[in-house]
């Protein structure tokens, strides 16, 4: 249990190889613009206003019939691909970011009090975990979106779909982070510093955020790095089978949906942009990951 | 008696030179599956058009869709309100059970059954008698013109069976009523069903004794629901089907452009527009006057469309745009009706400010996103175009599974539908159907609540007019209130768009069915 | 003793695991849009719904009518499906074999590929080969499993024409199973879909081989079978290998659930009428019947899976007995 000791500064002991420096910058650049996609995007794909349908399908920029107005070219609505991808990316990460930052508050607090209290309270929790763990997450995902769509048609619109997937994606990932957090919590749990404190009276509250949460951060770092890549993969997967984000408002994974309607048309470029980010986004986030979890818990498996 | 003989040796021939040759499969798929076998249990024009194959009508609709005999052969009117047909003698159930008036009745029967889901396919009918054996009375409501085409539509299913398998009472898929007629076929018709899987695929038989001269060389038809179109195309172009209908329209130009394939293509009848809501206010804009009621208002958002545009880019120049409500093979239509309004953005937008919004208002728009050829593009087109004007245009597009009853059920500001006056065929259709006030049977799709005086006596008088001119004549002139009006902004007429391999020979009908019982394969 | 409170344990979480299931399947088709609205005929009247909802028996407590809701489940009535009109449970006979024979191929598919590339990746991690595939196998997790559907679809149907695109091909029936198995197109049909599940699953079980090989190798057993010096090729194979194995198989048959639920994937691209195609239609159709019965299957399968390999392990395994205690 040694491993999940606090990892003193992450960023001064780095000694990363190339790759993964090379991956760490690509992830961040890809995700800032993305984040900046209403600045740097050249057009407002949300914008209705913006798009005359008289471009659609126009080929990239750089091949015979390109049109220099569109880099990569532009979709079936003649939206702009290069600026519809920003935004689809933005929407993608905003999706998995809020799916992992829900999941780790969740299981964080779950695992912690699990692991704290032990007895009745841990059984019921990990039970549930257990429960959930059995079920993979893209079924359970479907069904939540699923259900969620036949209780209230409300539920495809632009408006309450992100919020349905990343409640529908972090259903299944908190219970990895319970897991640790509560394996962890009671190593620090039985620690001299943790029975002193009950003994004096501390609140089990502020033991537990004070005390033990600052020692079991670092490998709900790791796990979170890796969980970005799959959640951004199962918002993809969800979107594409056409339960995740409307097309007026599209993610990575909807302008793959889209684009697959014309790739034996001739029309490669609305497909191919939109997966090519997709899978350089994912494969550098999952390189960092990978690196991360070697370096600091080679305890961690992937579990998809 | 002579004929008759004839008839049967040539069929028996047929039935010998197709055992002589090898077998002939005809491997095909579409979007959607067929919902039931049960022809009464549903409303859907896919699974008419399937099961067409397996049953036959009193009337059928031939090669140039015109009425002809099928299990009837003739038919006259003995009052005003009772027809009398001679059925068809010597035909057979695909269990060998012979065909007689009792069946017809039976048939009849079930379908007024208020349990039963196409009931409203036969509206006019209350019943039909027994004469004798080989004759049946049918007896409608009133005098009622277009009885024929209804019964085009009306398959006759076996008494012996039915009552063999306690389906003497109809299935309805909205109720999830099922019996066993809902996953067993048996007719007369030219195929009989060898096996039924939802979603997977569903094999028919040729019929060797089918009643009438096969004018198709097919041994089997292997049928298979493929709901992407792009796999669909792929599936045509590496040979593993022989006919895909519809062929997505972004496609046309490579697989025609592939040796071994080509494109049929053709007007359907189905013209696909937008209702505009005529209640107190738009869901848009709660606790505000629905500026659509002001028909300033409905002929600006008609001139803010560019549907040049949408023709060329969505449509790939093989739709058709129309000012009017009906195509032109249908009764009812007019070249004068057939005039849009045209696009001006300018126009539009003046037209706004005399209504009283120089700065536009805000609309919801609901369009379903699997059901007609390219719905959710053109949606998104009409959204922008409308936005560019000032009305500023919320889009939402769903499956159809959940938009028709939402639709129906009244909830949208704007929404699309497509009309093909089916199975009728005629303008008469749009009219009770989507023009006219929801009581006494009519205007089961008017969801917007558009309502005009004018419309509705043409209506109503047009529904017993025997005499066919002067009928027209009505048909047009509703036709002609419901454009002047702007009741609904008709986009286009749709096309119908097929791909096969060479070699293999289907017809094509406005009326999108796909009847193979006039194919050949080589 | 100990074994009989094992296994009775481990069956009474299962039994509670499956009402949880049931009781959110009765839930979804309880709550879900009113079963009411959508059985009533467009134009009745109030007391006719009444009337409905009696005989329904919507008007008893919920939790009577969850009862009836589980004895009906436990004799096989799973209601009919909105959108097909046929018994739920005929459905889903009807499309296991599709499904199982997939997830048969992929299983095979990536332990005839994984369990070598583990090997190799293990016996010189440092390696060009090695490091080709440890970068290969990241490129293969972050790649969506739908890509790589379109990619083989468009390479191998539509460019070389070589393998068909969709759907089954031929089946032959025998009895209620309809296998692919038995016919050359049946078998062409199985080969593109199978290679893209079991690419999902091929990643995991190389490194899993790899990282259980480098862990038998590391032991005192393999130090001291090499320092008597017996050939290499014995000591990987036959020793290590095996004793690698073991977790492997069990991991693989943990998987096959899984493989199930992400066959939905596979299953959408390539058209392939199993029950995930079933599954996800009846999602875009709000086919509710079918996605409870769908969850309740699919528990089941889970249930048991997991229920036996614990208590396998609990068998054959002592040092285990105790977490699963």
């Amino acid at each position: 249990m040694k491993t999940l000791a606090p990892s003193p500064g992450l960023i001064t002991r780095i000694g990363a190889p190339i790759s993964v420096m090379v991956a760490a910058v690509l992830a961040l650049a890809i995700v800032a613009c993305a984040l900046l996609a209403a600045w740097i995007a050249p057009y407002d794909p949300t914008d209705l206003a913006s798009f005359e349908l008289i471009n659609a399908e126009l080929p990239p920029a750089f091949t015979a019939d390109g049109d220099a107005r569109f880099l990569l070219g532009t979709d079936n609505q003649g939206r702009d691909l290069l600026s519809a991808m920003l935004y689809g990316a933005r929407v993608s990460i905003a999706i998995g970011g809020g799916a992992v930052i829900m999941a780790a508050t969740l299981g964080v607090i779950l695992g912690l009090i699990a692991g704290y209290y032990g007895g009745r309270v841990d059984a019921v929790i990990m039970r549930v975990a257990d429960v959930i763990l059995s079920f993979p997450t893209i079924l359970l995902a479907l069904l939540v979106s699923g259900v969620a769509r036949a209780i209230f048609p409300g539920a495809a619109t632009a408006e309450w779909a992100p919020l349905i997937l990343i409640c529908a994606i972090a259903i299944h990932e908190w219970v990895q982070y319970a897991r640790t957090v509560r394996a962890a919590t009671m190593v620090e749990t039985a620690k001299d510093y943790v029975r002193a404190g009950k003994v004096i009276g501390l609140p089990s509250r502020r033991i537990m955020l004070r005390h033990i949460l600052p020692n079991v951060m670092s490998p709900v770092l790791v796990i979170s790095t890796i969980n970005l890549a799959a959640a951004v993969l199962t918002e993809a997967t969800l979107s594409f089978l056409g339960v995740g984000m409307p097309p007026t408002y599209p993610s990575l994974g909807t302008l793959i949906r889209i684009g697959n309607e014309f790739v034996f048309s001739g029309i490669w470029w609305i497909a191919l942009f939109p997966a090519l980010a997709l899978v350089i986004l994912v494969l550098a986030v999952n390189i960092v990951g990978d690196w991360l979890r070697d370096r600091f818990n080679p305890k961690l498996r992937v579990k998809r | 008696m002579k004929a008759r003989h004839v008839a049967t040796l040539s069929v028996a021939f047929g039935a010998l030179m197709g055992l002589a040759a090898e077998a002939k499969t005809l491997r095909w798929s579409s979007p959607t599956d067929l919902t039931t076998l049960d022809p009464y249990a549903h409303t859907e024009s896919f699974t008419t058009s399937m099961l067409h194959h397996v049953f036959d009508p009193l009337v059928r609709r031939g090669r140039n869709l015109e009425l002809e005999p099928a299990l009837a052969v003739s038919w006259k009117t003995v009052k005003p309100d009772t027809w009398r047909f001679e059925l068809r003698k010597n035909v057979k159930f695909h269990n060998g059970n012979p065909f007689t008036a009792d069946d017809v009745v039976a048939s009849i029967t079930r379908l007024l059954d208020p349990g039963a889901r196409a009931r409203g396919n036969i509206a006019t009918v209350l019943k039909a008698e027994k004469v004798d054996d080989y004759t049946v009375d049918i007896v409608t409501n009133g005098p009622y013109p277009l009885l024929l085409n209804d019964l085009a539509g009306v398959y006759i299913m076996d008494k012996e069976w039915m009552e063999a398998n306690g389906a003497l009472k109809p299935g309805n898929i909205a109720t999830g009523v099922t019996t066993a007629a809902s996953t067993s076929a048996v007719g007369t018709g030219p195929f009989k069903v060898e096996s039924y899987k939802p979603d997977a695929g569903t094999t028919f038989v040729v019929n060797p004794d089918w009643w009438d001269k096969p004018q198709h060389n097919l041994t089997r038809i292997e049928f298979k629901p493929v709901k992407s179109d792009a796999t669909r195309v792929a599936a045509l172009l590496s040979g593993e089907l022989d006919l895909i209908a519809p062929a997505p329209l972004q496609d046309l130009q490579r697989i025609g452009s592939s040796s071994g394939f080509k494109v049929i293509e053709e007007p359907s009848l189905r013209l696909i527009m937008l209702t505009l809501s005529a209640k107190p206010e738009l869901k848009a804009m709660p606790g505000q006057k629905n500026p659509m009621l002001d028909v300033k208002v409905r002929q600006a958002m008609w001139h803010a469309i560019d549907f040049e545009t949408i023709k060329k880019r969505v449509m790939r120049d093989k739709s058709r745009n129309t000012g009017t409500l009906v195509a032109p093979p249908v009764p009812g239509y007019s070249k004068d009706n057939d005039q849009p309004l045209g696009y001006d953005q300018d126009k539009a937008k003046k037209l706004l400010a005399e209504a009283g919004y120089p700065n536009g208002f805000k609309t919801k728009l609901n369009c379903p996103n699997d059901r007609y050829i390219n719905d959710e593009q053109t949606c998104v087109a009409i959204a922008s175009m409308w936005t560019k004007v000032g009305i500023q245009t919320e889009l939402q597009t769903e499956s159809r599974a959940t938009y028709f009853p939402r639709q129906d059920r009244g909830e949208f500001d704007v929404s699309m539908v497509g009309w093909a006056t089916l199975p009728p065929m005629d303008g008469f259709s749009v009219l009770s159907s989507l023009l006219t006030a929801q009581k006494d049977g009519y205007g089961g799709s008017n969801s917007s609540g558009y309502t005009n005086p004018q419309i509705e006596e043409l209506t109503r008088k047009a529904a017993v007019e025997l005499d066919e001119e002067k009928r027209r004549s009505m048909l047009v002139e509703a036709l002609k209130v419901a454009r002047d009006t702007v009741a609904f902004i008709p986009i286009h007429q749709q096309p119908v768009a097929w791909a096969v391999r060479d070699g293999v020979d289907v017809p094509q009908f406005p009326d999108e069915y796909v009847r193979l019982w006039f194919a050949n394969v080589k | 003793m100990h074994m009989l409170k094992v296994l009775l344990s481990r069956l009474g979480q299962a039994a509670l695991v499956m009402l949880v299931v049931s009781a959110v399947s009765f839930l979804m088709f309880r709550f879900v849009g009113d079963p009411v609205a959508t059985m009533s005929r467009e134009n009745a009247t109030v007391e006719e719904k009444a009337e409905l909802r009696r005989s329904l028996g919507l008007d008893q407590p919920v939790v009577v009518q969850y009862g009836r809701f589980l004895a009906r489940t436990l004799s096989g009535d799973l209601g009919i499906s909105y959108r097909n009109q046929r018994p739920v449970t005929q459905l889903i006979a009807e499309r296991l074999p599709a499904t199982l024979e997939l997830v048969i191929v992929a299983t095979v598919l990536s332990l005839a590929l994984g369990i070598p590339l583990g090997v190799l990746c293990a016996l010189k991690p440092n390696g060009i080969a090695a490091r080709l595939v440890q970068a290969l196998s990241l490129v293969g997790i972050s790649t969506p499993t739908f890509v790589t559907g379109i990619v083989l679809i468009l390479v191998f149907a539509v460019s070389l024409g070589w393998l068909p695109s969709f759907g089954r091909g031929q089946v032959v029936d025998l009895g209620w199973w309809s296998t692919g198995f038995l016919t050359a197109s049946g078998l062409k049909s199985l080969l593109l879909p199978g290679i893209t599940l079991a690419l999902y699953q091929l990643t995991l079980i190389m490194r899993l081989v790899r990282a259980e090989m480098i862990d038998v190798l590391s032991s005192d057993y393999i130090r001291f079978a090499k320092a008597r010096g017996l050939p290499s090729r014995y000591i990987h194979f036959r020793l290590a290998l095996r004793n690698a194995l073991m977790p492997v198989i069990t991991v693989t048959g943990l998987q096959i659930g899984s493989l199930i639920a992400f066959a939905i994937v596979t299953e959408t691209v390539f058209q392939w009428p199993g029950m995930g195609l079933l599954f996800i239609q009846a999602v875009s159709f709000a086919d509710i019947p079918v996605m409870a019965a769908y969850l309740l299957f699919v528990g089941l399968l889970f249930v048991l899976i997991n229920t036996v390999v614990d208590i396998l392990y609990a068998v054959v395994d002592p040092r285990l007995r105790a977490r699963s205690a």
